[in-house]
């Protein structure tokens, strides 16, 4: 049996709207992953610190404020100055579809937006941390 | 409200009708076996007069403007004067808010509502580490006076009320916006406004908060002190349900954790020594008007009698201006879909009409993008149409309290108001909403409900247009959403570092020892950040002297 997904549900920056990060980590949980939720005002060192302490598969952004930009560049270039870049970055909140690209550019597997079923997140990240495993088996 | 004959017939035609309804179901099952309102109270197929036996038209309606106020704070409410139409707005600089501003008076709003980003709401300069890409991006960036001067520039102060969404930094605000008036000629007892200043929703449901409740609360009770004493005409509080709702509350949830903080906020400023009879007129509400028109209505109604209730019997008001629940509505954000977004518009004007319905005294209709981004200058002169459209056109504002009187209307306003006591008396009885926040209770309580929520949604149970019923696929490369570039930040730190150079920084220093050694002991804080904020202390400087004493909220996370 496979270990469990592991994976942090993190608010990073000011940004303090944390139902959708809330109701997804709990829709994590139900699906059987492991969850560790940051709460809020993290910074992208603190998340990416916590991800390799806790030996996550995944890190999930949530955030609504518009520091979209700043908030995954910087954590996806923490993973990679950690040699951590195997651990997966995704996403959601309030970001326009136009920035999507450029969030997928700098290494986000996937961003979801409002109204995102949780079952497809769920479904996505299974396969995912799943392909991601095999590859390094 | 009925005679028991009325009520004896009605019983026996209702017999009748229940059997004329069970051939129907028979052939034609109804759509759902259980029906309920958004937030889940159970509705019956008809209301009848039955259903308001135990009503007393007098003790629990009355007249508008008489208690308990269930009817409308206001005799006469919009045949008088419609609410104020005030959009909440700030973006980017203080240049390019007040130009949105000015563009907003130009359109017909009545009253300005101040977005601030999130390094000014957490009390953090534009070049604190804490705030890297988020300046001007939620709201306007404001480091000190300077900004505030050229955010109201050319803003009347004497005749434009002015909201602020600013909580645990609104004495710092409050006192720019003092110093700019002045600045204008306008004395502060002329000043007419609202600050948010409501910390405790912040822990519950925000998350802007700065400090620990204890020294919060003394900051806000201060407030409460020298308005009273200085600026009678400004809401000194804003006790805001609106983000428990976006969080994920039902509306009863809304409007019992909104009516507890009040609770809270009155116990603190009477241990304080003040009176509720007169800080007590100054106390504004912020609610949130959802989907569901006839439970909002409803929920408003019974918000008005609850506080009333509780301000009369409870705290011994005799004042009736602080019996009266005064407040500001804005549309549900949450409620608002990306996809199809033009759609949103319809649901702000359902959203509309239960928020008038319900006797708002002013309201913010959201933009139809702002699932997506801020709103544009096109988006929002739709939102401000759909008040102008209701206020106007739809013949709602020309009877006071339109719905009063419906059985269902009456029926749900019960329901709600019996929802409500319950979770104040256990509220109560767990010792207040300071300790209840401590244990997680309103917390736990609002996740419980956005989960199930977003069940509701993925299950099918609940349908959102264009989410998961009736999509289509959308091109939506011709959009025109509102960006705040990253630039704004940069030029944003240069205008702060040249006008740090430019004050009097011994003075500076001066006022800010002055704040630390009044923190450190009981004076009064509100007139000493005021003279730091007349010589250009910034925002990040005056709350870096709070921190230090007070320290810093820790979240309480409860998954």
């Amino acid at each position: 049996m496979d270990r469990k997904i592991r994976v942090i549900v993190a608010k990073p920056g000011l940004d303090g709207h944390d139902r959708g990060a809330k109701v997804v980590a709990r829709a994590f949980r139900d699906a059987g992953m492991e969850v560790i939720y940051t709460g809020l005002r993290q910074t992208p060192e603190q998340i990416v610190a916590t991800a390799i302490q806790e030996d996550a598969d995944a890190i999930g952004i949530s955030i609504l404020s518009g520091a979209h930009e700043y908030c995954f560049k910087t954590i996806i270039d923490l993973l990679k100055e950690k040699n951590a870049e195997d651990i997966i970055v995704f996403g959601g909140g309030v970001i326009p579809e136009s920035d999507y690209p450029m969030l997928l550019k700098f290494g986000a597997g996937a961003i979801f937006g409002p109204g995102t079923p949780t079952t497809d997140t769920i479904a996505w990240l299974e396969k995912t941390v799943a392909e991601k495993r095999l590859k390094e088996n | 409200m009925f005679d028991p004959k009325q009520l004896q017939e009605v019983a026996e035609s209702s017999k009748c009708y229940e059997a004329s309804v069970a051939k129907v179901l028979a052939r034609n099952p109804e759509r759902k076996e259980n029906f309920t309102t958004s937030g889940g109270i159970p509705l019956k197929r008809t209301y009848t007069p039955a259903d308001l036996e135990g009503l007393d038209y007098s003790k629990d309606l009355g007249f508008p403007g008489q208690y308990p106020y269930t009817r409308g704070v206001q005799p006469t409410m919009f045949r008088g004067r419609f609410w104020t139409m005030r959009q909440y707005a700030g973006f980017a600089t203080a240049e390019d808010s007040n130009r949105r501003y000015r563009y907003l008076l130009g359109q017909g709003t009545t009253g300005l509502s101040v977005a601030f980003d999130l390094p000014t709401q957490i009390g953090y300069d534009s070049d604190d580490p804490m705030a890297i890409g988020e300046c001007g991006k939620v709201g306007v960036a404001i480091d000190s006076l300077a900004d505030a001067e050229i955010l109201f520039d050319q803003i009347p102060l004497d005749k434009v009320s002015t909201s602020m969404t600013i909580n645990a930094p609104a004495s710092v605000l409050l006192a720019m916006y003092i110093a700019v008036a002045e600045k204008q000629g306008t004395p502060m007892s002329a000043l007419s406004g609202t600050i948010q200043n409501d910390i405790l929703k912040e822990y519950i449901a925000r998350g802007t908060y700065i400090f620990p409740p204890k020294p919060s609360m003394r900051l806000i009770t201060d407030i409460f002190e020298f308005c009273s004493d200085n600026i009678p005409k400004w809401n000194t509080i804003s006790i805001s349900g609106y983000h428990i709702r976006e969080a994920g509350s039902t509306a009863i949830q809304e409007v019992a954790f909104t009516l507890a903080d009040g609770i809270a906020y009155i116990d603190a400023a009477i241990k304080a020594g003040q009176d509720p009879n007169v800080f007590g007129k100054r106390l504004s509400f912020f609610f949130n008007s959802h989907n569901d028109f006839l439970e909002e209505v409803a929920k408003f109604r019974a918000a008005r009698k609850i506080w009333a209730k509780i301000m009369k019997e409870r705290f011994g008001v005799t004042d009736k201006g602080a019996q009266t629940l005064r407040f500001h509505t804005q549309t549900a954000g949450c409620t608002l879909t990306a996809q199809q977004a033009e759609i949103n518009i319809v649901r702000v004007a359902i959203q509309t009409m239960a928020a008038v319905c319900g006797g708002t005294q002013s309201l913010h209709t959201n933009s139809l993008d702002e699932a997506l981004a801020l709103p544009s200058d096109k988006s929002v002169r739709i939102a401000l149409r759909t008040q102008q459209i209701v206020a106007y056109e739809s013949g709602v504002t020309n009877t006071v309290d339109p719905l009063a009187g419906s059985y269902a209307v009456e029926a749900l306003t019960k329901e709600i108001e019996d929802g409500a006591w319950d979770y104040i008396n256990k509220i109560d009885d767990m010792g207040g909403m300071l300790v209840a926040i401590e244990k997680g209770y309103p917390q736990k309580n609002i996740q419980d409900a956005a989960y199930d929520y977003q069940k509701s949604i993925e299950s099918g149970d609940r349908i959102i247009v264009s989410v998961n019923k009736f999509q289509v696929q959308e091109d939506t490369s011709d959009r025109k959403l509102l960006k705040v570039d990253a630039s704004v930040g940069v030029n944003q730190i240069k205008k702060l570092r040249k006008m740090k150079e430019s004050r009097d920084n011994v003075k500076v220093k001066d006022t800010l020892e002055a704040i630390r050694k009044a923190a450190q002991g009981e004076d009064k804080l509100m007139p000493l950040i005021l003279d730091s904020v007349r010589h250009y202390a910034t925002e990040g400087e005056i709350c870096g002297v709070l921190r230090d004493v007070f320290g810093e909220y820790k979240e309480n996370v409860v998954l």
